[in-house]
């Protein structure tokens, strides 16, 4: 069995903990027999080996850089050094912005087989088989990867359970390759001021997505949101609109539903990036007029309906 | 000065749909096609950019798709692009998204824009994976799900802010030219005119085909196959059936119960 490498990400020098899923989907196909091994880019590597030595893997990989920035051409001459050095089977990074911008790059370049925001993998008569999703996270797909001797996987969020429990990895130090690099980092901007509003510390959120269609109608489910004694969020295209303050964005750019134990999803179609902040609330109620929409998947309660019919009806109760 | 746009039409499908009998794709007639969503908002900033060069400044479209995606260059053209450019061959029907940037780069080589943008993800499957492929056969500077960009057209950087997790930004330069893949919200994409609409028609779309671009022969090779397409389980929901009076009584129920009023 070869090798699987797994690519962890810091960001400013500190661990992102999406990297454990990708090494717990790495280990999803890991063979009795197999190696693990999972490389770290940093300025200071061996302070983050602690966070990726976990059961399970076999060896770490500390890679020395000039600094912590993130560097997609550095990344790529990473991932080329380790494919050449290692030859792996498979190359698994989790499926963030950051391996947005490399990974893509380096399966086109080095002629890889490729899938991103894969769901699950396995090996099929010897074949490996990723899965994700299409049409608007409608269906499912099974890829494989002919002929294909190196084949890297970024893997979606919040599906696999973190990698965990203490490993006894070896540690091999490696300096970052030279390469010419396209990029520079010029500073951070944090988000917007919450102005009160608190989706994370909400236990009660009804939330409105695009189906809402007109800025006019927004008010209304303020004022429901309010009698109903929740907080109101919304997804993205509303937040971008300008329609309701960024603050009350729900999702993978904008704020997870920490404390949620009731999210009321109105008009919100249940895209992989909304349902990142939401998709753990144990009691999920989608109002869609899809009955198709991917957030029925997700929900708990459904009703195939008008949102705004539903809405007047319910403030009736309260 | 020159801006290369490359837009896909998606396919949306409809409430019900039926897998084709291969069981590796969706019945045709089960889709709705539009442009991609974040597709506007990549020809919104060129647009801005362009208006800003003044004179001398184009702004190009281009798809791989066959004829049903000419609507995505028009509603491109009507935003006010100059020129389209589609190619196809039925080659190209069950290729993903590796194989497209290999066609893109081709056409980026003839056409040798100043700036390329694509969508962060095409809405329908989400690969966020065209753009930033194409940029690693071109060897271009590359950047992913730029939510802000500071681009004067001659200049040899760029300023911009990748938009991270969490609402967290990160600002960088970039070498130009580069191929960015743009964000939603980045500015808010303008409507077509009446007029722009007429105009479009008029505008001109090249149709290449993979020999046209030195692709003959099976260059276009994919970096994944489709064994298998499929609708996923269903979830665990109890659907609230009945009429809206009844089912928003069930709701109101469910709301109080959990909220122990
Ligand atoms: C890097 C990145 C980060 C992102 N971060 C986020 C994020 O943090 N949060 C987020 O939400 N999105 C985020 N997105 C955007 C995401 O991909 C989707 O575009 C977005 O979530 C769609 O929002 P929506 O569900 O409101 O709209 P749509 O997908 O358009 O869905 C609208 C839904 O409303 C239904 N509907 C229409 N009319 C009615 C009616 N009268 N009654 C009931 N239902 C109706 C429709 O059937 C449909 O299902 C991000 C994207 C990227 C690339
Ligand atoms: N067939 C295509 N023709 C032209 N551009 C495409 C095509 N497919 C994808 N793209 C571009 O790549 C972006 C991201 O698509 P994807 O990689 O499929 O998520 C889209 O927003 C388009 O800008």
């Amino acid at each position: 069995m070869a090798e699987i490498l797994v690519i962890a990400e810091q960001r400013d020098g500190a661990f992102r903990s999406a990297s454990l899923e990708a090494i717990a989907a790495a280990k999803s196909v890991k063979g009795g027999d197999g190696k693990l091994a999972v490389a770290i880019v940093a300025a200071d590597p061996d302070a983050l080996v602690g966070d990726v030595s976990v059961e399970g893997v076999d060896e770490v990989i500390a890679i020395k850089a000039g600094s912590n920035d993130f560097q997609p051409d550095l990344m790529e001459a990473v991932v080329a050094a380790l494919a050449e050095a290692r030859q792996p089977a498979l190359i698994v990074a989790a499926h963030g912005v950051d391996a947005w911008s490399y990974a893509p790059v380096a399966a086109a370049k080095l002629g890889f087989g490729f899938a991103s925001d894969v769901q699950a993998l396995r090996y099929e008569d010897g074949e490996l088989v990723a899965t994700r999703a299409g049409y608007a996270e409608k269906v499912r797909v099974d890829l494989d990867f002919p002929g294909k001797e190196v084949v890297l996987v970024t893997i979606r969020t919040n599906v696999f359970d973190p990698a965990g429990g203490a490993g006894a990895p070896t540690v091999t130090a490696m300096d970052a390759p030279a390469c010419d690099v396209s990029t520079a980092h010029v500073g951070w901007k944090q988000p917007e001021d919450a102005g009160g509003i608190d989706i994370p510390g909400s236990d009660f959120i009804v939330s409105i997505g695009r189906g809402v269609g007109d800025e006019s109608k927004v008010e209304q489910f303020l004022e429901l949101a309010d009698q109903l004694g929740a907080t109101l969020g919304c997804s993205r295209p509303i937040a971008d609109n300008g329609w309701l303050p960024k603050a009350r964005q729900v999702g993978q750019s904008g704020q997870l539903a920490a404390n949620c134990r009731l999210y009321i999803a109105m008009g919100v179609s249940g895209s992989v990036q909304h349902q990142w902040g939401m998709k753990h609330v144990e009691t999920i109620v989608a109002v869609n007029t899809d009955p198709e929409a991917s957030i029925f998947s997700i929900a708990r309660y459904g009703v195939v309906g008008d949102m705004f019919e539903i809405a007047e009806e319910l403030e009736n109760h309260f | 000065m020159k801006i290369l746009v490359a837009v896909k039409q998606v396919s949306i499908l409809d409430d019900e749909f039926e897998m084709r009998d291969d069981g590796r794709g969706v019945d045709a007639d089960f889709f709705e096609k539009d442009l991609n969503e974040f597709d506007h908002f990549a020809v919104e900033e060129a647009l801005l950019i362009k208006e800003a060069a003044g004179e001398g400044a184009e702004v190009v479209v281009v798809t791989v798709g066959d004829d049903e995606a000419d609507d995505a260059l028009r509603t491109a053209l009507a935003k006010g692009a100059e020129r389209g450019i589609r190619v196809w061959d039925d080659s190209l029907a069950e290729v993903d998204s590796i194989a497209i940037a290999k066609v893109l780069a081709k056409v980026v080589e003839r056409e040798a824009p100043d700036m390329v943008f694509t969508g962060a993800q095409s809405a329908d499957f989400g690969h966020a994976t065209t753009g930033m492929a194409l940029a690693g056969l071109l060897g271009w500077p590359h950047a992913a799900v730029v939510s802000k960009l500071d681009f004067v057209p001659g200049a040899a950087t760029a300023t911009l802010h990748r938009e991270l997790e969490g609402g967290l930004e990160e600002i960088m330069t970039i070498q130009c030219p580069a191929v960015l893949s743009i964000q939603l919200g980045i500015n808010q994409p303008r409507y077509a005119s009446l007029r722009g609409i007429r105009q479009a028609k008029q505008k001109p779309v090249e149709e290449l085909d993979l020999d046209a671009l030195g692709l003959g022969g099976g260059a276009v090779t994919s970096a994944s196959r489709v064994r298998r397409m499929y609708a996923p389980e269903k979830g665990q929901a109890e659907i609230i059936e009945g009429t809206v009076a009844e089912q928003a009584a069930r709701l109101a129920e469910i709301i109080k119960e959990l909220r122990g009023i």
